[in-house]
């Protein structure tokens, strides 16, 4: 009996002794570094391995830990709402734009005074709050737009009676849409299934459509009405936005009706096998491209075309410019390991192995001024963004997409997209569901 | 022995308890205080009131997600367990193989609900494209897939809880029925279903209980799609929760309905079943 007792005590205050040393053993740790740390949550998924690599680097330099986890874009926000409250919260994340500033103000702290601010080329770029303070920064420029096969293009244009002679001409919504019918009508002649990638409308693949071609409508209509951001939609340009998305869903690889299946990546390998002449895509896209088993593209074959729709004087419109991507360092972790995270951030931009990492292995085009012209990325998508911007004649269309309400407005007109492809829903439901859920959803960003 | 064991109930059954609040306890009863707040993230919450229950009552995709499940379930739950007693009864019989056809029912089990669910989603997908459709055009074929997926996964499993009750059937109950003339069907009425019902009990509480809090399948064989029509209420209040960062509250709120919710199912449905179980 005494034996048992003695035991159970021995027991459980070994236990209790066990849980009393783990805490003990931590704290000793932490003291240790006195350093401070960075945690940094990445938005892209195609980028992890590259930050991952830039991270090593980094605390191979300075010995300061670098931890980077990568959230996939439309699972961004609901990580970092978890992450940011622990104890160990990521201490860089990013937000896309003025929604994104308004949801996650509470954790900005203040970056006017670092040198990463006065670095930027564009000041105009980088979020700014109400009391003037500059809370979200810019990292990289992107451009989307139709990435097309100019070896397709070839081959057609040497057709007979070709709708067109050159790629220099197809520089309205009309033209290239006798292009693209003509080629779809004559695929079997261009060896290709069809003139464009499968328009993915599978649920969390549909951000090509609910988000970035969505982007001209409201660009157009931000114009017409000289406004920066807009809490009631008229969808007033819902029209061209079908024009291009009919052309888009009709003249492809795949049955309209199949879409709800298909991925980005599906289109993106379409594109790679030359079963198609063109997909709309970001400069991002390139690795998805030249990392295609069996990729029969060649690299100089790869260019962009703007995304025409009918609007009026689009003929100088270029790709769409901009970017959704603003690091923010986070207000409530320690201050060591905020001076730590800036120092990182810094390091990133400005030291010669950083920004090697930063043009080779991103292919990032930075909007910093510690980057020479010479250091820009070599990808044939990348060189043609810098082209278009470097071409005065033709206008950017701005990103606006940044002011679209919610990620629900964008999954719930991603799935309407879907019914109306797979002719359950008409464009009237479509264009119904943009403006309401448009309305309601800023309202309710507005209630809070 | 017996008051040794009383004095020091409270030292060994500590650490557990210690485990439940913190893992349990607290983080249920925040919940249900968030449920009436505003908040963006849970260490910023403003207190509302009913507000967001109000606005959870409110919004059609949970009444519409509400329907959806209910149905989902019920027909889930017939299939799976006829199936399941059916597969029981016959792999009690005395046919050579039993013990291999056992493991392969009960193997889809083993498998995690979203995998499943991408897998099912590209076999459909598959099937459906010879239609020129897939599973996201239509509710109707997003229902049928999740009831093949969950019946699929839970047969097996269903099934070897049938077979231990039906082994625990005393064979000299039996024995005397086949005396007195009792037709196997009365047999089977008669005596062995109410001698299982312990296990009835357990496979209906164990399959409407999964049938409601059903999501990892359905995030990945249709997602809600189309249109959300095919959304049940886990995945509604996920998507409430995430949609909109001004909208956790109602998702919380949704979440406390769908706890109280289940839990009232749950437990009506063992009270009913439990009056029916006999003493052996």
């Amino acid at each position: 009996m005494r034996i048992r007792k003695l035991l159970s005590l021995g027991l459980a205050s070994t236990m209790l002794a066990s849980i009393a040393l783990t805490g003990c053993g931590d704290e000793t740790s932490s003291k240790e570094e006195e350093k401070g740390s960075v945690y940094y949550l990445n938005f892209k998924p195609e980028a992890d391995e590259a930050w991952q690599a830039i991270a090593k680097d980094y605390t191979k330099e300075t010995g300061i830990e670098v931890k980077v986890v990568t959230a996939a874009n439309n699972t961004y926000e609901q990580i970092l709402s978890n992450e940011i409250e622990a104890t160990d919260a990521p201490t860089l994340f990013q937000i896309n734009g003025p929604v994104g500033y308004a949801n996650w103000s509470d954790y900005c702290y203040d970056l006017k005074d670092t040198d990463l601010y006065s670095w930027l080329l564009d000041k105009s770029l980088a979020i700014e709050g109400e009391d003037g303070g500059v809370y979200g920064i810019p990292y990289v420029v992107e451009g989307y737009g139709i990435i097309y096969n100019d070896a397709i293009m070839s081959k057609y244009f040497a057709l007979d009676d070709a709708k067109a002679k050159s790629m220099d001409e197809v520089n309205n919504f009309d033209t290239l849409k006798a292009v693209v019918e003509d080629m779809q009508a004559r695929k079997a002649d261009l060896g290709i299934d069809g003139v464009f990638g499968s328009t993915s409308l599978k649920k969390g693949e549909d951000w090509r459509w609910q988000t970035h071609l969505a982007n001209l409508p409201v660009y157009y209509e931000y114009k017409e009405k000289n406004v920066s951001i807009l809490k009631e939609l008229d969808f007033s340009f819902g029209d061209n936005y079908k024009n291009i998305f009919d052309l888009y869903i009709n003249n492809s690889c795949t049955e309209p009706t199949l879409l709800g299946s298909k991925t980005v990546n599906d289109s993106m390998s379409e594109f790679a096998l030359g079963q198609v002449a063109m997909i709309q895509n970001g400069n991002w896209g390139w690795g998805g491209i030249s990392e295609v088993e069996g990729n029969v593209v060649k690299e100089e074959d790869v260019k962009f075309l703007p995304i025409y729709t009918g609007a009026a004087g689009e003929e100088n419109q270029g790709l769409c410019t901009g970017t959704e991507n603003f690091f923010c360092i986070n207000k409530e972790a320690d201050q060591k390991d905020i001076d730590a995270t800036i120092d990182f951030v810094e390091w990133v931009f400005s030291s010669a192995k950083g920004k090697d990492a930063v043009t080779n292995t991103l292919g990032f085009i930075s909007p910093f001024n510690t980057f020479s012209d010479a250091e820009s990325p070599q990808d044939p998508l990348a060189k043609e963004v810098l082209r278009y911007m470097a071409d005065s004649t033709k206008t950017s269309v701005s990103w606006n997409f940044t002011t679209f309400p919610s990620q629900k407005f964008k999954d719930d007109f991603g799935a309407v997209l879907l019914g109306y492809a797979a002719g359950t829903s008409t464009w009237d439901d479509v264009k119904t569901l943009v403006v309401d859920e448009w309305a309601s959803e800023w309202a309710a960003n507005d209630a809070n | 022995m017996q008051k040794t064991t009383k004095k020091y109930f409270p030292i060994f059954v500590l650490p557990t308890l210690i485990a439940f609040f913190i893992a349990f306890v607290i983080p249920f009863f925040w919940g249900v205080y968030l449920s009436f707040c505003k908040f963006k993230t849970i260490k910023k919450a403003e207190f509302v009131g009913f507000d967001n229950y109000i606005a959870a009552f409110k919004n059609d995709n949970f009444v519409n997600s509400f329907k959806f499940t209910v149905i989902f379930a019920i027909v889930a739950v017939i299939v799976i367990n006829v199936a399941a007693f059916t597969l029981a009864v016959l792999l009690t019989q005395k046919v050579k193989g039993t013990n291999l056809f056992r493991t392969v029912f009960f193997m889809p089990n083993l498998i995690g609900g979203i995998v499943l669910g991408y897998i099912w989603n590209s076999i459909f997908n598959s099937i459906l494209k010879s239609y020129s459709t897939t599973i996201a055009n239509d509710a109707k074929y997003g229902f049928w897939g999740l009831i093949i997926l969950m019946s699929w996964q839970l047969i097996g499993y269903m099934m070897i809880i049938y077979i231990a009750g039906l082994q625990n059937v005393p064979t000299d109950l039996k024995e005397a029925a086949q005396i007195d003339g009792a037709s196997r069907w009365q047999q089977l009425r008669k005596i062995t279903i109410p001698m299982v019902m312990p296990s009835i009990t357990i496979c209906l509480f164990l399959s409407v209980s999964n049938c409601f809090k059903l999501f990892d399948q359905n995030l990945s064989l249709t997602g809600g799609a189309p249109q959300r029509k095919t959304a049940m209420l886990a995945l509604d209040i996920f998507d409430t929760f995430y949609g909109n960062n001004t909208s956790k509250g109602i998702g919380q709120a949704k979440a406390v309905l769908f706890f109280l919710l289940v839990g009232i199912i749950a437990l009506t449905q063992l009270f009913f079943t439990r009056r029916k179980e006999v003493e052996q």
